[in-house]
């Protein structure tokens, strides 16, 4: 009888599966929760959703599925415009933004919203609804949703039960970056190397008794340190600048990284290796860290993953004073090559699309300079990568 | 059957008594995430207590092992057995440790479990204990022997989101996140560790601690149970009410406010606020 219910939160991509719909039909027959709405939905969230940030697009599913309510990713009105823009450029692909330009550009595009927010509160009194546009919006057809942005609603204090999933307080924590990880992660362990480290703690079977042997007899206790993923990688990631507009595949990147890899240091640079590099954004003026320093401190057994588009004008890299920050005493070149000559396992993954490269001479250049180890930011170019580095 | 409703030392909200329920009645693991300081653990231990169940606690660290939930084989203290020539060598079940899962399946009347932090074991631990959790049964391949739940036990699991779980781990447990508690809520939950506390003064720390919350940047917000201590501090120590309201004229921050700001961070953002606030008043 949920069977529609069930996939309406598929529909909303709520991660559900079958084992959990039967958990919850189970949980229904042994009378958990019994005639209450409210009762209802806790009970059904408790068991298909299993992650807090999957919290509002249940909840919309489950106003959509029991209201037929409309739901839409929701835009707030009073948020500043400039931001907004930002926000979209970074969320959408290039085929969305050529849609938003055959509406008539950003301008037209509030416009329309903001007409449709007139019209929104004339239609529901006071009320706390979503602007409910139907397949033909712009804004639903984009499904982008920047977070915490949300139509103020006219708070509603009512705490009656089918008020809680219409008020969706777990907005912001949604967090879309985590959906495609978790094939970033598989990739990432082709990296993984096995070695024994840290304190002995598993007895080692084999050197005991040939230990035991050579005592008489005597025992004599062999302990070995248990087997690690004992990987090191330097991760040097290129912030700001044309990599906005990859800023979700490569946080993506990140947050798998730091999960698979225990000796993981990333650092940050601007278009290109110069002097310097930085480890905290905000800080970057401030706080900067010496090329030098880190050739100093981290030894050639780390494995380089740089992160980058490589596009830029080709002065940027060949010559001394190119930065467009900053004045560089000495060639991007000149230290890439210092790197590479210190660390031999080096790849510069890029997440420009593959077949764009041979456009751009900077990426030529950079391709060059790593002894042709580039490899596009996907999950078979990162593979790809993977392989090159356990070489 | 037994229904968990809170106790009076624990205020639960509606949405977790379900899930409690929910994992009791189906004899399902609860996994249980939120905020820090947000009374996940206290879950359990109150569970326990008003279900009147034995609890077997289970705290991970980041060197725990899904085998050391089950039990562990001594080998090397068999070995030295063995050179002694002590008796006991003969019979392996003598080096066999239980573990909190094993004892927790022993028990005749059914018990509560808290595996506590589940987040700060390594990537493999919950995928090691799905057979465990779901059949509620492991062998034992040192004594050749099948362990299984005389009672399923109902199993409490916290998580402080330090590490995503497997996908195959969430399907097979109920979820909860514990949402921060709006004002009523808190103030039920002080009533009932405070019982005799002014409410002129709950009042006004109540708000100045839900603006501290409100403060962007903070890189860990205050939570209950810090607001509990701070609380308690400020009956020690007989501060006033009027203290308190007059926070943003007089002084820069809350008194005692060590209590509820935990890094240098974040008590500079704050006073750097709170300065700035008053510059904008003073014009």
């Amino acid at each position: 009888m949920l069977i529609s219910f069930f996939l309406e939160l598929k529909k909303f991509g709520v991660p559900v599966s079958i084992k959990e719909f039967l958990m919850l039909i189970e949980a229904l027959q042994k009378r958990v929760a019994w005639g209450s709405m409210e009762d209802f939905y806790f009970l059904s969230r408790a068991a298909l959703v299993k992650d807090e940030k999957h919290f509002d697009k249940f909840d919309m599913a489950f106003g959509a599925y029991f209201k037929g309510l409309e739901a839409v990713p929701a835009l707030i009105a009073q948020i500043p415009e400039e931001w907004l823009k930002k926000l979209m450029e970074k969320n959408l692909t290039d085929e969305e933004k050529a849609l938003v330009q055959s509406l008539g550009g950003w301008e037209k595009l509030m416009e329309t919203l903001r007409q449709r927010l007139e019209e929104q509160k004339g239609r529901h009194q006071g009320g706390s609804k979503w602007i409910g546009t139907a397949g033909t919006s712009p804004f639903g057809a984009y499904g982008y949703n920047p977070e915490g942005v949300r139509i103020g609603q006219e708070g509603s204090r009512n705490r009656s039960a089918v008020k809680v999933w219409d008020q969706r307080e777990y907005r912001n924590l949604d967090d879309s970056v985590e959906l495609g990880t978790r094939n970033i992660k598989v990739a990432l362990r082709r990296l993984r190397r096995f070695a024994r480290e840290g304190a002995p703690d598993e007895l080692d079977l084999d050197d005991t008794i040939r230990s035991t042997a050579r005592n008489a007899g005597y025992l004599d206790l062999k302990m070995v340190p248990e087997r690690h993923n004992a990987v090191k990688v330097l991760l040097f990631l290129d912030i700001g600048g044309s990599m906005d507009d990859h800023v979700k595949v490569c946080e993506e990147l990140f947050s798998a990284a730091r999960l698979e890899f225990k000796h993981l240091e990333y650092f940050y640079f601007h278009n290109f290796i110069y002097e310097a590099v930085w480890k905290d954004n905000r800080r970057r003026h401030t706080e900067k860290l010496a090329t030098w320093q880190v050739m100093h401190t981290y030894g050639h057994d780390y494995k380089l993953i740089f992160v980058g588009d490589a596009t830029m004008s080709p002065y940027e890299i060949a010559h001394a004073g190119g930065s467009v920050e900053h004045h560089n005493p000495e060639a991007g070149a000149v230290w890439m090559q210092r790197l590479t000559d210190i660390y031999p396992h080096a790849i510069w993954l890029n997440p420009q699309p593959e077949d764009r490269w041979g456009y751009y001479e900077s990426i030529g250049l950079t391709r060059q300079l790593l002894g042709d180890r580039m490899f596009p930011l996907t999950l078979s170019g990162l593979e790809a990568g993977m392989k090159e580095l356990t070489r | 059957m037994s229904r968990f409703t809170g106790t009076e030392d624990y205020i639960a909200t509606e949405d977790l008594m379900m899930a409690v329920n929910a994992a009791i009645a189906l004899e399902r693991p609860l996994l249980v995430k939120g905020e820090p300081g947000t009374g996940k653990t206290m879950l359990a231990i109150e569970v326990a207590k008003a279900l009147g169940r034995p609890l077997i606690q289970w705290h991970i660290k980041s060197t725990s092992k899904a085998q050391q939930g089950l039990y562990e084989y001594d080998a090397v203290s068999r070995l030295r057995d063995s050179q002694l020539g002590d008796p006991k060598v003969h019979d392996i079940a003598n080096y066999i440790k239980k573990g909190p899962l094993w004892e927790a399946f022993e028990h005749d009347a059914p018990v509560v479990v808290l595996i506590d932090e589940i987040d700060k074991a390594d990537i493999e631990f919950p995928n090691d204990l799905l057979r465990e959790l779901d059949r509620m049964e492991f062998y034992v391949y040192e004594l050749q022997k099948l362990v299984k739940a005389n009672k399923r036990p109902t199993i409490i699991i916290t998580s402080n989101n330090e590490k995503e779980l497997p996908d195959a781990f969430l399907r097979r447990c109920f979820f909860h996140y514990i949402r921060f508690p709006d004002k009523e809520t808190l103030e039920r939950i002080v009533d009932v560790h405070y019982p005799g506390i002014k409410k002129a003064l709950l009042r006004e720390a109540l708000e100045a601690f839900f603006e501290m919350r409100e403060v962007p940047g903070l890189k860990k917000k205050p939570s209950t149970s810090e607001f509990l201590d701070w609380l308690k501090l400020l009956v020690a120590e007989d501060i006033s009410e009027d203290t308190l309201r007059s926070r943003d004229q007089t002084k820069i921050i809350p008194p005692l406010h060590g209590a509820l700001l935990k890094n240098e961070q974040d008590i500079h953002l704050f006073e750097r606020l709170v300065f700035m606030s008053r510059r904008r008043q003073g014009n």
